[in-house]
């Protein structure tokens, strides 16, 4: 999912890249106002792990081979404003010492797998380790924030792509989304796979972090969430309007942007013709988008179960 | 070190090599917005971005088939991008564009990293008051990079010299719990390298 230059008008890197380094603002803000001096090479060996880590191919059927993100892992095991800057750190060595990512295109790669990946994760992952106590919750939560994590980084990234005129909503949304709903389940497997190794070698390391790591505080957690707000409203409201006129104003691209934006970011009434055939499209997506969730998220709780069998659990 | 082959080109001589990398960093933002901002209708320009990067990339004397496989690595993703682009109203047009216009950038900062060391990109970075606690992780993650690749490396020769067949599941686990192993390493290498930095007087 690293965008490379070339795909991004200047609007759009103008934006993302604002939204970027506020949302590393904050985390350097977080980490001034109080952390602990020894998580500063914690996080650098973290960044140099998730390299180590991606360089592990998992083979998958026919193949091919799948790999670690990390963003998830990141944010349960460091907290979120660590996980930033681990993450921020890593996107930057890519782009700056293997080409992988462009430098302008550096701001849209933090965004999305930097700042909204390990933010929606470590939201997903708390929530679930409240409901479902123990390490299987444990378990249960890492695997369903890492698919969470990368679906959500990808609906950006397609939002970012259909903003600056690359490829129509329509076309970009759908491919970007069904592919990294597919990617996203390895991510939660694998994700789960070393969480619960480290259940069963060091589970001091797990708590050990929860202690260790850099205090969110109320402020940055607002913060963080109205950065992702933000990123959501600005690069995916001006598709979600079913308004055919809006979707085809952004097929034009660039040059009817002004018509394009206005059009469908005001709540326009929907015409009657319109309703049926659009209006259940929409829903249809709706409706598959919930029930794939809702799929993940059993699959991530029968995973904890095999993972951690019923002895170990308790 | 088995692992410094990653960016071996990064610290040969030649003219380009030499230039200092701030100039270095400055051009090749330079070229990437020209060519990104650069209008379809004035697409002839990239005729002349192209050939004034040949010219580097010789200069540079870092081996054609090398950059050639870097882009080629880097391809699967500008090419899934750009066919969406390809299924619009004449689309062959913008497709041909996009690609043109995202392979030179590749092309762009593939020289740049294959011709500026790391660390002196770290120093350009403190010099433009990148917050120094950034620059402290990025330096650690550089230095630790090919440290704990090669740790990788020695687990994976361990565990392919233990096992002869065995089932994907069994293998998914294995990894899992490799790569854990690799993270409990890792926050004990970082205690240890606090420890040391430490005691030489950081912060």
């Amino acid at each position: 999912m690293h965008l490379p230059d070339g795909f991004l008008d200047a609007r759009t890197i103008v934006a993302t890249g604002a939204l970027a380094a506020a949302g590393v603002g904050i985390s350097l803000a977080r980490f001034r106002a109080g952390a602990n001096p020894r998580l500063v090479p914690l996080m650098g060996l973290s960044a140099a792990f998730l390299f180590a880590a991606q360089m592990v191919n998992f083979p998958i059927a026919g193949g091919t081979s799948g790999h670690l993100v990390g963003s998830a892992l990141a944010a349960a095991l460091l907290g979120p404003a660590a996980a930033v800057l681990v993450l921020c750190s890593v996107l930057v060595v890519q782009c700056l010492l293997f080409a992988d990512g462009g430098i302008l295109a550096l701001g849209a790669n933090i965004l999305n797998m930097g700042i909204v990946a390990p933010v929606i994760a470590y939201a997903v992952y708390r929530t679930i380790c409240r409901l479902i106590d123990g390490e299987r919750g444990r378990v249960t939560a890492v695997a369903f924030a890492g698919w969470c994590s990368i679906v959500a980084a990808a609906i950006i990234c397609s939002g970012e792509l259909a903003w600056a005129g690359v490829a129509p909503w329509q076309l970009v949304f759908p491919a970007m989304a069904n592919i990294h709903m597919l990617i996203g389940l390895a991510e939660g497997l694998i994700s789960a796979l070393i969480v619960a190794a480290l259940t069963r070698a060091r589970p001091d390391l797990l708590n050990l972090q929860d202690a260790g790591r850099i205090p969110t505080g109320s402020a940055a957690t607002i913060g963080y969430g109205l950065i992702v707000a933000v990123a959501l409203v600005l690069f995916l409201a001006p598709f979600a309007s079913p308004l055919p006129d809006g979707l085809e104003s952004v097929a034009a691209s660039l040059g009817f942007e002004g018509r394009a934006l206005t059009g469908s970011i005001m709540p326009a009434p929907i015409p009657d013709y319109s309703v049926p055939g659009i209006g259940s499209a929409a829903a249809a997506t709706v409706m598959a988008g919930a029930v794939g969730t809702a799929a993940v998220f059993l699959m991530a709780v029968l995973l904890s179960r095999i993972l951690l069998p019923k002895r170990r659990a308790r | 070190m088995r692992h410094d082959f990653l960016d071996k080109y990064s610290r040969r001589d030649s003219p380009v090599h030499r230039v200092p990398a701030f100039a270095k960093i400055g051009t090749a933002l330079i070229i990437v917005l020209f060519v990104v901002t650069l209008p379809a209708s004035r697409s002839s320009w990239f005729i002349g971005v192209g050939l004034l990067l040949l010219a580097i990339a010789s200069g540079s004397r870092v081996p054609f088939p090398f950059i050639f496989r870097r882009l080629l690595l880097l391809e699967p993703l500008v090419i899934g991008i750009s066919l969406l682009s390809f299924m619009q109203p004449e689309g062959w047009r913008a497709f041909v564009f996009i690609i043109t216009r995202s392979n030179l950038c590749l092309l762009t900062m593939i020289l740049l990293t294959s011709t500026t060391r790391f660390p002196d990109i770290l120093r350009v970075m403190t010099a433009i008051r990148i917050p120094s606690i950034f620059v402290t992780i990025m330096a650690l993650t550089y230095r630790y990079l090919f440290v704990l690749v090669d740790e990788t490396e020695r687990m994976r020769r361990a565990r392919k010299s233990r096992t002869f067949a065995q089932s994907p599941g069994r293998q998914w686990r294995v990894l899992g719990s490799m790569i854990g192993q690799l993270f409990v390493r890792s926050a004990a290498r970082a205690d240890r390298i606090f420890l040391a930095m430490r005691a030489r007087g950081w912060q």
